[in-house]
């Protein structure tokens, strides 16, 4: 009887709440990225009375010797080579994890909640670094980054390897493979769509890190996007149009990511979620 | 002659070289170097100092009290809104594919970029929000200016960002729920609030618990969003006991720092591990 009331009153209701509580922040980054600084510096959500995308853009990228550019540069090399490893290295300990059964299952499955769950200690791990020459430079930074992923990744394969049948193991066995041809031209191909997923949610995470490169990257050369942010702010008062193209740029590329591959995002941060 | 597995267990070692290194081995190093007063320099052991400094300095206390407020309030909020936003967008109504994708994308973007953000609108003189609740007639409030305001105007901002993984939760919750159960339900004569209360709760009790405990572990740990906002100001009203760590590492007190982090150790198993035993043991067999 009111179901029309339900699907029109409730659905027009709920895209007009949605425009002001979701949209209308997004708009406002928009709009004051292109704005000139003084109307920026108004903190009005308004028309921009001087368009200056490409000023603006231009200025920003070259603000303090073109370090966005290069934090661009090091949040891609940060995220394709930990994503990398990541991918393989997690696949391989949930590939034996999943099909063998052995003393070290019990261990190995602990250490992966505990992972998961528990904060790192911050200076000790800094000092660890330190000690193996490893502090403050992009290797080091993406080894973090390999370690605080990799209980995630994990289980994310795991659960998925409990789905693909041993027969196909045992088939290439059968036909002579060993161990790594099995791994790596059996069961990795096999693992497509929960790799695709992976790689998805684990870019996304490691391109918007701000935590571990603040303290375990620290120095220009090392910046990465998220940590240019603070230079609009601290500078000075009145280039919030600067900042605010900044936060408009490294929106940019998981917005690109959630367009391509919004089934994948919204499935791998629910599975990994339901049995974390 | 015995023949090789298959699925040999060096498979683990490059996984667990890394982790053992840069995770493992400084856990447990952080308790030692908690009891220590640490410098650039050196370390000298002065037993449990660091704690009672920790538990007796009214600013570091704030930090813990903080941390649990924090994790309460922006867990508590994903999962009634979580719920709400779950049953909105698995219902009947018009714009649901815009709807799921507008609530979800903040998730997926820069948690310090929304902190600038909302630090923006936010202003209590000139920002947006204040101005808005202005043509209303409203005087609104320093959000992040008043010193019992500023962490529950964080805590809000996590919450517009968090909510959509929690009503994706949800929504795969409910959508897996048998039709049957509704339709069973329906023909008892139970109207739409009984069958949330007896179906509907019950039955995604599974999202639930994976909300409460994604969203207790992340509000405990949560750093990068009050840093972009308030770095645990006005004074040290919304610090947390992770802005702490950062701000005790920044002054040089490592050993300090590193007892924060022992005492978030703490934090985060005690409240995890009994959590996730009772959410488990109140599971419904559907």
């Amino acid at each position: 009887m009111n179901r029309a009331l339900t699907r029109w009153g409730l659905g027009g209701l709920a895209i007009l709440s949605s425009i002001v509580v979701f949209l209308v922040p997004f708009a406002f980054i928009v709009t004051t990225a292109v704005m000139d600084s003084r109307q920026a510096g108004e903190f009005t959500l308004a028309w921009p009375r001087q368009f200056q995308f490409v000023e603006n853009l231009t200025t920003v990228l070259q603000t303090r010797d073109y370090l966005l550019v290069i934090a661009f540069i090091n949040s891609t090399v940060l995220t394709v080579v930990s994503v990398t490893a990541l991918v393989i290295l997690g696949a391989m300990v949930a590939f034996v994890l999943q099909r063998r059964k052995s003393r070290l299952t019990g261990l190995a499955n602990f250490l992966v909640l505990t992972g998961l769950i528990m904060p790192p200690a911050v200076v000790p791990t800094i000092w660890v670094m330190q000690k193996l020459g490893l502090f403050g430079g992009m290797p080091g930074l993406i080894l973090i980054e390999i370690t605080y992923g990799l209980s995630f990744t994990v289980l994310l394969f795991r659960a998925f390897l409990a789905t693909v049948p041993r027969e196909l193991d045992e088939a290439a066995i059968i036909d002579g493979a060993g161990p790594l041809r099995l791994f790596f031209r059996v069961v990795l191909p096999l693992l497509r769509p929960v790799t695709v997923t992976i790689i998805v949610v684990q870019s996304v995470n490691i391109f918007n890190d701000f935590t571990n490169p603040l303290y375990f990257a620290p120095g220009d050369q090392n910046a990465t996007v998220q940590l240019t942010l603070f230079n609009f702010q601290s500078q000075n008062l009145t280039s919030y149009n600067l900042l605010f193209m900044d936060i408009l740029l490294i929106t940019i590329p998981p917005l690109i990511m959630y367009l391509l591959f919004n089934r994948q995002i919204v499935a791998g941060m629910t599975s990994g979620a339901v049995k974390g | 002659m015995k023949r090789l597995s298959p699925y040999p267990n060096w498979f683990y070692l490059p996984g667990a070289i890394i982790y053992a290194v840069l995770f493992l081995v400084p856990t447990l190093l952080s308790f030692y170097f908690s009891l220590t007063r640490w410098t650039i320099f050196d370390s000298e052991f002065i037993g449990l100092d660091n704690f009672v400094q920790f538990f007796s300095e009214p600013a570091l206390v704030k930090g813990f009290v903080n941390t649990f407020i924090y994790a309460v309030v922006t867990s508590g909020a994903k999962v009634v809104l979580g719920m709400a936003l779950g049953l909105l967008l698995t219902s009947q109504i018009v714009g649901r594919g815009y709807l799921r994708a507008v609530v979800f994308f903040p998730v997926l973007v820069s948690t310090v970029g929304v902190g600038l953000t909302f630090q923006v609108l936010m202003n209590p003189e000139r920002g947006a929000i204040n101005a808005a609740l202005g043509l209303f007639g409203f005087d609104g409030p320093g959000w992040l200016t008043d010193p019992s305001l500023a962490l529950l105007s964080v805590a809000l901002v996590d919450v517009w960002k968090g909510v959509g993984l929690a009503t994706v939760i949800y929504m795969a919750g409910i959508v897996s729920i048998p039709a049957e159960y509704r339709e069973a339900a329906k023909m008892d004569g139970a109207g739409p609030w009984a069958a949330f209360r007896k179906v509907i709760l019950p039955l995604s009790w599974p999202a639930t618990s994976t909300v409460v405990t994604l969203s207790l572990i992340g509000g405990l740990r949560s750093f990068d969003l009050i840093w972009a906002m308030t770095k645990g100001g006005p004074g040290f009203t919304s610090d947390v006991i992770a802005s702490v760590i950062y701000k005790q590492y920044q002054a040089g007190f490592y050993g300090l720092s590193t007892a924060g982090n022992v005492v978030l150790f703490v934090a985060v198993t005690a409240v995890v591990v009994p959590l996730t035993r009772f959410l488990a043991s109140k599971e419904v067999n559907a």
